[in-house]
């Protein structure tokens, strides 16, 4: 079993937080990389890239939202309990250099990925612009936390109870008509990782986004994860999860994680009982 | 041995007993249900007791043939599955799923005339009578040698090494990269061929002779090699399996619905998606599906899908009858459950809704011209020829090739143009010194005798280099 030594509830509840203890992943974990998850024997097996890693304690971070079944199972885990299976680090690490100035896009639990990643760009000492978003302000995660890495923070609600009303998107236009910009790294929603893509590209900053498709096995062997990046098949598992935000297709990669949509409603209802008393 | 009878030829080959096609093709039991203690002294009895056994020639793994089927034939079960394990410590697995008719049996004297003696009947026979009955007969472990040996993969032939070697006296830890160990036996092949709770039983066997089995452990990854010898392994086998999926690469191929064997296998075997949602991984339940390939994997596939509801499942290759890889039992027992066969057939492109699920291929029709590398008849396509063919999910089932994720991970490691471990054939040996490979890294999809029977050689040679001290090259 893999402990859970600390548990926090984010987000009114929707996103937690669990430190679990891996020491093997822990000392060979690097920024972006992820780890697979499985609660118990029935368990499905669950990619989450790692918030955090703390090498000492010989512990690993994830911070995920509540959205379906697995979700809803890992929610109910209680500190010294833990994961019946999880193997990791897997994936590429994030392409970390000093450019200059970059900017780190997050929405939603995306920015839990993005953490690290931005950490390790601001220590390279980049000059780092942030600007991160939820839909309200309960469902904002790690704002302290990126204020703290960045040296500037950008906070949006879809619905304006904090920070910037609008999306992240309209900042990062902003931000890029003002500023010289070297890179940028988008992590957060598909849809959000492609506008934010898109209004780089005419600026030709180069954009990386971690991606979390669907997979099994998380090392190269199902096929699954695959995504066209460039007119190019990519294992997001092996080749990833990071790439280049220009050349993905996120049209595709959106309709290939809606595959199972029918089966994850089931499964949620099927279980619901036993989840919410 | 026994005395040699007279020629008995006129007795039939005693037929396994299986659940009926009509029956079986919606549930995922085993579909044939083994001898009863009769049928396989019967069948035993078939056996000519060959003073100079071809069969034994025929079994990478030298199993004493005749010797076995002598016990059986005699009743006494507990010393066939003895003789067994002195070459073999997973019968019960080897019984079902190794191409008996191309290894042993082919060169079964009796098939010159008639049937060959059902030699992995008997197998299995004798391995199941010893697991329902608590019978243990693995030969004694030797004294410790005090050395230590990582075997890289639970699939057959890390299994192989770890039985071997443990055998000898070495401590053996097992890392597997998945949550359960079996490799290949457990993620691949499907519960109504080998049920899983037959692997668990001869990996349970392993385990208690001291074996350490370490899921969870992604070599390469979680670990590498240099810390492996750095813990204080003397020896590391890499049996890790070919483990990258083979696509099409044609238009179309990542629209939902398209998935690689390995994917819908994995889901259906080691998720066991077919219990969905009393188990949370799904698997999509096509009414139409399309099989690309012809292989044993193929095979699997396709009948895999009739038993998740689909009410019609193809099998499309693209040459013909004779030169599909699968072996004819598992042909013959997809064609029973009602399998349909599309020859000579390829696809060109896929088709996809609005919403980005497949509904259906565009495919050529083809024709055999000249012999390929392989031997085989080269599929031409037809020009002009160009169908469509509905379906609703397709399971690629062509092959594999050489997962890089270890072999990346190891400086200096030298692998073939393919990317498989070249290893010496004889003893597995690889490039680096004290580290051995053998099984489907080595030589590419093959089956699993073959793995095992590499993993036997190369559990001799590393017993040789840790009693020796020293590389012998």
């Amino acid at each position: 079993m893999f402990e859970i030594v600390r548990r926090e509830e984010m987000a009114k509840g929707t996103v937690i937080l669990n430190e679990i203890e891996a020491p093997r992943i822990a000392r060979k974990a690097e920024p972006g990389q992820f780890v697979i998850l499985k609660a118990n024997e029935t368990g499905e097996r669950i990619p989450l890239t790692m918030a955090d890693t703390d090498p000492e304690r010989g512990t690993i971070t994830v911070i995920y939202m509540v959205v379906g079944r697995s979700t809803a199972l890992f929610r109910e885990l209680r500190v010294g309990e833990g994961y019946q299976d999880m193997i990791g680090p897997l994936g590429r690490s994030a392409h970390l250099e000093r450019v200059g100035t970059v900017v780190c896009v997050g929405g939603g639990t995306g920015v839990a990925v993005l953490y690290p990643i931005t950490r390790g760009l601001k220590q390279l000492g980049n000059r780092v612009i942030s600007i991160i978003g939820a839909r309200t302000k309960d469902l904002l995660i790690l704002d302290d936390e990126m204020k703290a890495i960045s040296d500037e923070l950008h906070v949006c609600t879809d619905d304006g109870s904090y920070g910037h009303h609008g999306f992240v998107t309209d900042v990062l236009k902003t931000v890029l008509e003002e500023e010289v910009v070297e890179l940028a790294v988008a992590v957060g929603p598909v849809l959000m990782m492609k506008f934010v893509s898109e209004i780089t590209r005419p600026y030709n900053i180069k954009t990386l986004v971690s991606l979390n498709p669907i997979m099994i096995d998380g090392t190269g062997m199902c096929g699954g994860c695959r995504v066209s990046v460039g007119g190019e098949n990519k294992f997001a598992c092996i080749d990833g999860p990071e790439f280049d935000g220009h050349k993905v297709d996120f049209d595709q990669l959106m309709q290939r994680l809606q595959a199972y949509r029918q089966e994850e409603i089931q499964s949620l209802e099927a279980h619901r009982c036993k989840l919410e008393p | 041995m026994a005395e040699k009878e007279p020629v008995k030829e006129k007795i039939p080959r005693v037929v396994m007993p299986e659940q009926r096609p009509d029956i079986r093709r919606r549930n995922f039991d085993e579909v044939p249900l083994g001898y009863t203690s009769e049928m396989a002294v019967e069948e035993a009895s078939r056996c000519l007791q060959c003073k100079r056994p071809p069969c034994v020639a025929g079994c990478p793994v030298d199993i004493d043939i005749p010797a076995f089927i002598g016990h059986i034939r005699a009743g006494d079960f507990d010393e066939a599955i003895k003789k067994i394990l002195e070459k073999n410590r997973l019968p019960a697995i080897c019984g079902r799923v190794c191409p008996q008719e191309t290894q042993c049996e082919i060169r079964c004297v009796l098939g010159k005339k008639g049937e060959p003696v059902a030699i992995g009947n008997l197998e299995r026979f004798a391995a199941d009578f010893a697991r329902i009955n608590g019978i243990e007969g693995a030969p004694p472990r030797q004294k410790p040698t005090g050395k230590r040996v990582a075997v890289v993969g639970s699939g057959p032939a890390g299994l192989t090494v770890a039985g071997d070697l443990i055998a000898k006296g070495h401590e053996v830890t097992v890392f597997e990269a998945f949550h359960k160990p079996g490799g290949v036996l457990v993620y691949g092949i499907p519960e109504f061929r080998l049920p899983k709770e037959i692997v668990f039983a001869e990996v349970a066997l392993l385990d208690k002779d001291g074996v350490d089995i370490e899921c969870n452990m992604v070599v390469g990854r979680t670990v590498t090699l240099d810390e492996l010898f750095d813990e204080g392994y003397d020896a590391i086998f890499l049996g890790v399996g070919a483990g990258l999926p083979r696509f099409m690469d044609i238009p179309g191929e990542n629209l939902v619905g398209i998935m690689s064997a390995n994917e819908y296998l994995t889901r259906a075997n080691l998720m066991k998606a077919y219990r969905f949602p009393e188990y949370d991984t799904p698997i999509p339940r096509g009414k139409n599906v399309a099989v690309l390939g012809a292989g044993n994997v193929a095979m699997d596939a396709a009948r895999t899908a009739i038993r998740l509801g689909a009410d019609e499942a193809r099998i499309v290759y693209r040459r013909s009858r004779q030169e599909m890889p699968a072996r004819a039992a598992e042909i013959h027992h997809a064609e029973e459950e009602g399998i349909e066969f599309l020859f000579l057939t390829n696809p060109k492109r896929f088709l996809g809704d609005d919403s980005g699920h497949v509904i259906g291929m565009e495919c050529l029709r083809m024709e055999l011209g000249e012999p390929d590398a392989s031997g085989r008849r080269r599929p031409v396509p037809i020009e002009g020829s160009e169908f469509e063919l509905g379906c609703d999910l397709v399971v690629v089932a062509v092959g594999s090739g050489a997962n890089p994720l270890l072999t990346n991970s190891i400086k200096d490691l030298v692998l073939n143009r393919w990317g498989y471990i070249e290893a010496d054939p004889e003893t597995g040996k690889t490039s680096l010194d004290g580290v051995w490979a053998g099984g489907d890294i080595v030589t590419g999809s093959a089956t699993v005798i073959l793995a095992m029977g590499a993993g036997r050689k190369a559990a001799d040679s590393m017993h040789e280099y840790l009693t020796g001290g020293r590389r012998l090259s």
